[in-house]
């Protein structure tokens, strides 16, 4: 059986030192060989940033994709071998600023596959530009005067669109946050994790102390019921999205692949694509 | 007796206009004549005026036909509109109901029938359609029995009594123009038909079911006008063979998710429509830079923008050709029949894989929504090639999987994900032979190189339709996509008439075919290339990769119509 360190290759990670997507990429090999994948049996589909490279360094199947679309590639994988693990990563700037179309959708559709956001708050590869997470007032070179925009608030927008699992983890949390994404890989159907992973260089304000400070675990709420939709949203609201843990868990929604009439049970790579000629000939008189 | 017969129905969209084109002409597909359909529609659901114009012939059709001998009409628009194709030998049915005039300078004589009214009678005024129907069958001398079965499919699961009702509507409109026009019934009785049996498809469907056939088995796509058939046939169909259909939340997703799935190793496409290849275009690129087969539909429809999102148009071929940032290696493959439209999609689906890029198959509205009645396709013609797949046992790579080898041919050998020993990185970022990124210049050489060396390896039969049958012509005339057919007729009126043309049909627009068209071109003393655009966008891509500047024009037209063969041979004889 394989351990994390057959998910780790040689590339050496151009990531500043002390970013906080040190320890995603290290939760998220130590989660799949916990979970018992083999290096081959997992794909994992990035974007573009900082963040974006990480599925080149994990020794896994790996696709650096395009600014904000690593969630339909990745879906369109899992589509394609069922059989295959997928997780899909990328920043907030991909997820939640050009890819957030792809990110409500792919939580509506719930296609089995975990999605794994490294959320600094800032865009670092551009060099330091206000994101969608920023905080109003932050300032960056994109805003000298403060964000005027709100802070986009990425649980409950995933609550609204359906999200069967929602989980939020700190980057230094290691032990936590691997939990999280086991948690996720193991869940049918589509797994939405935001992570805060600490940008060194350019965000000053979100900085690991700030986290520590800020950060409550669900588990440290009295009676929390994580499979409670309402009681998720309520405690997100009230703590201005600032929980870890499993936010919300729904384990009876079926998966999109069961859902979709027809849908081979082994993967499409492994089916016989030709017709046959008495499927092609009833085809031909379907036209007459 | 005729030996073509035009007919055109019209009236207010969600009226049932379809319907009765449809009933007419699936009944005349089984007789076994050839047909051509063109509809007029517009972007909305019901209102504003439709019509369907369908030329028949005992022999092949080739395009729509410039006159009109039968219009019928379900409002006063529908005859002002369409008029003017009509000749002294025409004949109007109009719905009595809206009393429909004649304009003035109209040469074909109006007979009002009470289509609504009969079919009110009968019990529902929506049968009006069949009243037309049975008045046309009176003017072609067609027996009920023809329209039996066609009926019985469409109102069967409605009930006997539904059934025997539509029929005796049909009855009931021939009995109705038969009294006014007395003798002249059966006038526009066409020569027999050969009786074979033949589909009746449109190009969307063609191109469908060359998919299906080609192995596609996962297709995400974003409804858009006039493509969207291509995927509803695909909803219906794939379920059968396993397969899937996402639509997806735009058209971005539905490339990329086709890119996906063409990684994970099933053949998956999309098709759309030129403000969909808009946004594809980043996806296009990173299918040419990291090596997914991928294929694409275009059924072009007038622009840009939005433009004329149910007219015909070819302004698509230049955004095509060169629309991605960077430079990759793509084929773009422009049919222009059924038949082409199904054997060139399975082609297109071999060469995505076998070369590993972006295939675009560009059709164009005429094409796409046009039905025409078709041989069946051969299945034995049917060949699914695959390419360089490395299985399982072919690798027991320890260290990452050289997904791109640097080879002769440029095509390196491709492994599917969940392979052991095929680990690789795939990534859009310039990248060395293990796919991980490398920026260094020796290495971006190889690779640049690489990726557009295997090109040399693309196999394509016959990339231009020719008919020259002149060494020394003086005129070749030149079209793409479904301009065909009204260039085949407008050839046959000039060789008639002594001038000596030919013809060439551009099949594969990218890699232009440089050798063949300048063999051609050089047999002619003039060219002229006939496009369905402003710029002449064939034309431009022709003299770029063979020149010819000198003797090349252009006859272009952009009004959002197709071009009919009699205005056409006009304008080329214009231009000699």
């Amino acid at each position: 059986m394989a351990t994390f360190k057959d998910f780790r290759n040689d590339v050496k990670p151009n990531w500043c030192p002390g970013c906080g997507d040190f320890s995603v990429q290290a939760a998220i090999q130590r989660a799949a060989a916990n979970v018992g994948y083999e290096p081959n049996e997992l794909a994992v589909v990035s974007g573009i940033g900082c963040s974006g490279r990480i599925s080149g360094y994990i020794n896994s199947y790996g696709f650096h994709g395009i600014h904000g679309r690593a969630l339909p590639i990745a879906q369109g994988l899992k589509m394609a071998n069922r059989d295959l693990k997928v997780i899909a990563s990328g920043g907030d700037g991909d997820g939640f600023a050009i890819g957030m179309g792809h990110t409500i959708h792919a939580i509506r559709r719930n296609i089995d596959i975990t999605y794994v956001v490294m959320d600094n708050q800032i865009y670092g590869l551009t060099k330091g530009q206000t994101s969608p997470r920023s905080a109003a007032g932050f300032v960056t070179k994109s805003t000298p005067g403060g964000a005027i925009e709100p802070s986009l608030k990425p649980l409950e927008v995933a609550l609204t669109a359906g999200a069967t699992f929602v989980a939020q983890g700190f980057s230094t949390e290691i032990k936590e946050l691997t939990a999280l994404i086991e948690a996720g890989l193991n869940h049918k159907g589509f797994s939405f994790i935001n992570v805060f992973s600490p940008c060194v260089t350019y965000n000053k304000v979100n900085t690991y102390d700030w986290f520590k400070e800020n950060l409550t675990k669900v588990a440290d709420i009295e009676g929390y019921d994580s499979s409670n939709r309402e009681q998720a949203m309520q405690a997100v609201m009230q703590s201005e999205g600032l929980l870890t843990g499993i936010i919300y868990q729904d384990t009876e929604t079926t998966s999109y692949q069961e859902k979709v009439s027809g849908y081979s049970e082994i993967p499409l790579t492994d089916i016989d694509i030709s017709l046959t000629e008495e499927q092609f000939d009833k085809l031909t008189k379907e036209f007459m | 007796m005729l030996h073509q017969l035009s007919w055109k129905v019209g009236g207010q969209q969600g009226e049932g206009i379809e319907s009765t084109g449809e009933i007419f002409a699936t009944a005349m597909n089984r007789l076994g004549y050839h047909l051509y359909g063109y509809r007029h529609f517009s972007s909305r659901i019901k209102g504003g005026h439709t019509n369907n114009k369908i030329t028949v012939r005992p022999t092949e059709v080739r395009s729509i036909a410039d006159d009109l001998d039968i219009l019928v009409a379900f409002d006063q628009e529908t005859i002002d509109v369409n008029y003017k194709e009509l000749t002294p030998k025409s004949i109007i049915l109009a719905d009595a109901k809206f009393n429909p005039v004649a304009p003035e300078d109209c040469v074909a004589p109006l007979f009002a029938v009470g289509f609504t009214e009969i079919a009110a009678e009968l019990g529902t005024s929506l049968m009006k359609n069949m009243v037309a129907i049975g008045a046309t069958a009176a003017l072609l001398n067609l027996k009920e029995e023809v329209f039996q079965n066609v009926v019985t499919e469409i109102f069967g699961r409605k009930g006997e009594e539904v059934v025997a009702k539509n029929m005796e509507a049909i009855q009931l409109g021939r009995v109705a123009i038969a009294e006014q026009i007395g003798e002249r019934v059966g006038d526009w009785e066409l020569a027999p038909a050969d009786g074979k049996r033949r589909m009746f498809m449109i190009g969307n469907d063609a191109v469908a079911f060359g998919a299906l056939a080609a192995g596609a088995r996962f297709m995400a796509a974003y409804p858009i006008t006039p493509a969207s058939e291509i995927m509803e046939f695909m909803i219906k169909k794939l379920p059968l063979v396993g397969g899937a259909v996402i639509q997806t939340e735009d058209e971005i997703a539905a490339a990329t998710m086709a890119i996906g799935a063409n990684y994970g190793g099933v053949r998956s496409f999309t098709a759309s429509a030129g403000p969909g290849l808009s946004l594809m275009m980043e996806a296009i690129g990173l299918s040419g830079m990291t090596e997914q087969p991928l294929v694409i539909f275009d059924t072009q429809r007038g622009g840009p923008s939005t433009g004329l999102p149910t007219k015909q148009e070819q302004s698509d071929l230049m955004a095509m050709v060169y629309g991605t940032h960077g430079e990759i290696p793509k084929v773009i493959i422009a049919p222009s029949t059924m038949e082409e439209a199904f054997y060139d999609t399975i082609q297109a689906f071999n060469i995505a894989e076998e070369l590993q890029l972006p295939v675009i198959v560009l059709t164009d509205l005429q094409l796409a929504l046009g039905k025409q009645s078709v041989d069946p396709f051969d299945y034995s013609k049917v060949e699914i090639r695959r390419g360089k797949i490395v299985t399982p046992e072919e690798t027991d790579a320890k260290d990452y999987f050289k997904r791109y080898e640097v080879t002769e041919d440029g095509i390196s050998p491709r492994v599917l994900p969940g392979v052991k020993g095929g680990i690789h990185h795939v990534t859009g970022v310039e990248h060395n032979e293990q796919g991980k990124p490398s920026e260094a210049t020796g290495n971006r050489r190889d690779q640049m190189d690489k990726r557009f060396r295997k090109l040399n390896s693309l196999r394509f039969d016959n990339p231009v339709h020719v008919n020259a049958p002149h060494e020394e012509a003086d005129v070749l005339l030149v079209g793409f996509n479904s301009t065909r057919g009204a260039i085949e007729e407008v050839q046959e009126v000039l060789n008639a008439e002594g001038i000596k043309t030919n013809h060439a049909h551009v099949r594969l627009v990218f890699p232009f075919p440089a050798e063949e068209m300048s063999a051609l071109v050089d047999k002619a003393k003039k060219v002229i290339v006939v496009e369905n655009n402003a710029t002449g966008q064939l034309s431009n891509i022709m003299k770029m990769a063979i020149g010819g500047h000198a003797k090349t024009t252009n006859i272009l037209k952009y009004d959002g119509t197709p071009f009919l063969p009699r205005e056409l041979t006009n304008l080329v004889k214009e231009k000699i």
